[in-house]
């Protein structure tokens, strides 16, 4: 058997630290010891593949899953999944959940002070098509408290989940609104300390994506590890 | 021209709406799946102990004659249409997790050097924000000793966390258990891959 290219490695500053004291959580989360370097082997480059539907039913309208349409700004939000090299990646699942228009998650642990929205629950899924594409409706999720700090606020954000081709490949993130003025203050934010990495996780309003007199545009392209070259060229 | 990879955040304490399908803790298609059928079980713990209420695993691992199914595993094994090779399960109020799976067949690495049976394994959780990679392996198996990945661990303590508990009279258990501590004393080995 022949060994597959491996993926390539992040640049320092584009990926963010397990210790970053501004986030308090990662205090006694983060591992302190040295992570253990693992050439890539089969293990590494395959990955669960959903292309055939494994992962159920697509949901990407997260305005009508329930009696009525959501409180807040309808929304679309695109974009396509590709990897470093430009390349679309199709048939990858695409995970979406998020916070209501007042700031409030469908979870039980959120109990701050704002209402939930019975008719927006905020997650939904959807497997990119043959050019990396993905496409999903919902609101503009508000910002909340958190208590990392004192009158410590979240910026606004969609969680994004996306698998790609390889174990390697799997990324969770978090999709920001441009212009935002709590982005400044921001410690999840900012533990991404490259400012042109930083700027991938802001998502670009679209005119052309926006609907009129219904939804605005919202573009958010998610870029995952690609390849290093093989002795048979990219 | 290169694009700039997306960076990791942390999947936060609210995922659980929007990640968790309890069914994906079952990688048998309910006992379909050939192989022997077992159960991986333990407990996520931060660095003072305490359990980790609010952690996504998945796993991802070759069937039991050591085929990964994707396009990029081409050893002439056979593929069992019965079994994906991932799984998916978030913990309980007490930092435990488990999942229903087959003992993995051995896969090669690099350079045609077999590795030993293992379930590779992630963790998602508020505070971590990036995701944590470790591997599970099997107590009593013959190829932990020439593994490429574990004999890279020399100090032994730290080896044994990469490796299940799992004991029973014929040395053959169906249950096994692998804790993750993420910080601290016993803390797993994590992989930069």
């Amino acid at each position: 058997m022949s060994d597959g290219a491996e993926y390539l490695r992040a640049r320092p500053g584009e990926e963010p630290p397990y210790l970053h004291r501004d986030y308090g959580s990662t205090v006694k989360r983060a591992p302190t010891q040295t992570l253990l370097r693992v050439d890539h082997t089969l293990s590494e480059i395959t990955g669960p593949s959903f292309a055939d539907g494994w992962a159920g039913p697509e949901q990407v309208d997260l305005t009508r899953q329930n009696k009525g349409a959501p409180i807040g700004e309808r929304m679309i939000v695109a974009g396509r999944v590709l990897d470093e090299h430009g390349r679309a990646i199709a048939g990858t699942l695409v995970e979406l959940w998020q916070a209501n228009s007042a700031g409030r998650y469908m979870h039980e642990a959120d109990q701050h002070d704002a209402p939930l929205d019975p008719n927006f629950t905020g997650a939904g899924h959807v497997v990119t098509n043959e050019n990396g594409e993905y496409r999903f409706i919902t609101i503009v999720p508000g910002a909340y408290p958190w208590r990392n700090t004192p009158n410590a606020w979240r910026s606004q954000h969609l969680h994004f989940s996306v698998f790609g081709p390889a174990f390697a490949t799997r990324v969770i993130t978090q999709m920001y609104f441009p212009g935002d003025p709590l982005l400044d203050y921001d410690p999840i934010f900012h533990s991404i300390s490259d400012e042109a990495a930083r700027q991938r996780l802001v998502s670009r309003y679209d005119p052309e994506l926006s609907v009129a007199e219904w939804a605005l545009g919202y573009r958010f392209d998610m870029v995952l590890r690609g390849r290093a070259a093989t002795p048979t060229g990219i | 021209m290169r694009l700039i990879p997306t960076g990791s955040q942390t999947a936060g304490p609210f995922f659980r709406f929007g990640l968790d399908r309890p069914e994906w803790s079952d990688l048998t298609a309910g006992g379909k799946a050939a192989g022997k059928t077992i159960r991986i079980e333990g407990r996520v713990v931060d660095g003072d102990g305490a359990p980790v209420p609010d952690a996504l695993l998945e796993i991802w691992q070759a069937n039991a004659v050591g085929k990964y199914a994707h396009s990029e595993d081409r050893q002439e094994k056979p593929l069992d249409p019965n079994f994906r090779g991932f799984g998916r399960c978030a913990t309980d109020g007490e930092g435990r997790y488990h999942f229903v799976t087959i003992r993995p067949g051995a896969v090669p690495g690099r350079g045609n050097a077999m590795q030993a049976p293992h379930v590779n394994l992630r963790v998602f959780a508020r505070g971590l924000l990036k995701h944590v990679t470790t591997r599970v392996y099997f107590p009593g198996e013959a190829l932990n000793a020439t593994d490429p990945v574990l004999s890279t661990v020399e100090d032994l303590s730290r080896r044994r966390t990469l490796i299940a508990d799992g004991a029973s009279a014929d040395g053959s258990p169906t249950v096994y258990r692998f804790d993750i501590v993420l910080q601290g004393k016993g803390e797993t080995v994590f992989f930069d891959i």
